[in-house]
């Protein structure tokens, strides 16, 4: 519902230490923050930095915080963000800036890789199809957590992140938690060991802010209790 | 080895919540209802002391207790205090000592 003519768009400037511009955007039907932001650019201030892609919620570029909460910007709409009239555009928390909206994700990503979030397929599995049961407990706590887009929502709406910036964060662990639930998987088991130290899935305190901002409404914190309890098996049998 | 400590610190203080639960519920059914029913002191006393029972229902509470606070303040100071290092944990242990010397000597006193 288009309320008023304009829009008042405050928008994050520079690196760590920036400040707001404020601009006036028009309002449009179902337009969206990703809209606006690329109208401040190509209309208003071209120095604007950003990031997106797909703009069709897939590719998890375009994350932004948005008055207060990450959202991805493609998919959300002004009319359901909006505060009389306002919105508040700035850079993900828990990431480096780099310099406006655009944040470094490189630290996001590290982390998938030191929570061993790879997939390796055992042997053999490349020759033939896998035969996986739809309705196995496996396949459906991988299918649960399958569909992350890596947009970072989560990581920037984790509490325990921001207190303990080398945890894994929710994207990493969840990823994990389908690789342990992948019966192609050389070694599921194997997953689990990097997960089960000091930044592993242990720290997580099921604030379930990842699940409560997740675009794509998945649950990492059930994923991670999903690891909680495996790696707990996993100790009490001696193979960790 | 970080690794391990760190999970079975995890259990140990899931184990010890499910101890402390059903506990912290009677102890508070307790006293309402040594409050309620206006026992003396020297009523409750004399239900409690040389009591088995309520020498190792607090006995237990004592040790969950400590043990269960002691895991918890080790990781309140990582997190909040972003505090690396061994600091945290001795700080714990020394937590949990407390707790258990204070803890047995007021059972001691009831029992």
């Amino acid at each position: 519902m288009q309320t008023s003519k304009s829009l008042r768009v405050d928008i994050w400037r520079g690196g760590e230490d920036g400040w707001f511009d404020t601009f006036s955007v028009p309002r449009q039907p179902s337009q969206t923050i990703l809209d606006v932001v690329t109208y401040v650019q190509r209309k208003l201030d071209p120095t604007l930095s950003y990031r997106f892609s797909c703009r069709v919620g897939m590719c998890g570029s375009c994350a932004m915080t948005v008055n207060g909460k990450p959202r991805w910007t493609c998919r959300t709409h002004i009319d359901l963000v909006e505060e009389d009239g306002r919105v508040e555009i700035k850079p993900l928390r828990n990431f480096p800036i780099v310099k406006d909206l655009a944040v470094d994700m490189a630290v996001f990503f590290d982390k998938w890789r030191d929570a061993g979030a790879r997939f390796t397929p055992r042997d053999g599995a490349s020759l033939e199809f896998a035969t996986v049961d739809p309705q196995s407990q496996a396949r459906k706590e991988a299918s649960a957590a399958i569909e992350c887009i890596g947009c970072g929502v989560c990581y920037s709406a984790c509490d325990v992140v921001a207190w303990k910036p080398d945890y894994l964060g929710p994207a990493a662990l969840n990823r994990v938690w389908t690789l342990v639930n992948d019966e192609r998987d050389a070694d599921p088991d194997a997953h689990l060991r990097p997960v089960a130290g000091d930044a592993g899935c242990h720290a997580c305190h099921s604030q379930q802010g990842c699940a409560t901002h997740c675009p794509k409404s998945l649950s990492p914190t059930a994923s991670i209790a999903g690891l909680k309890r495996r790696t707990l098996m996993a100790l009490l049998k001696g193979q960790l | 080895m970080s690794g391990r400590l760190e999970l079975w610190l995890f259990a140990a203080q899931r184990l010890s919540a499910m101890v402390l639960a059903p506990l912290v519920l009677l102890h508070l059914a307790v006293m309402i209802y040594a409050v309620q029913d206006g026992l003396s002191a020297a009523e409750i006393l004399s239900r409690t002391q040389g009591s088995i029972f309520w020498g190792g229902i607090y006995g237990l509470f004592v040790i969950a207790a400590a043990i269960h606070g002691a895991i918890g303040l080790r990781v309140i100071l990582r997190e909040m205090l972003a505090w690396r290092g061994a600091g945290p944990g001795m700080i714990a242990i020394a937590f949990c000592i407390a707790v258990l010397a204070l803890g047995y000597r007021a059972v001691g006193a009831i029992t």
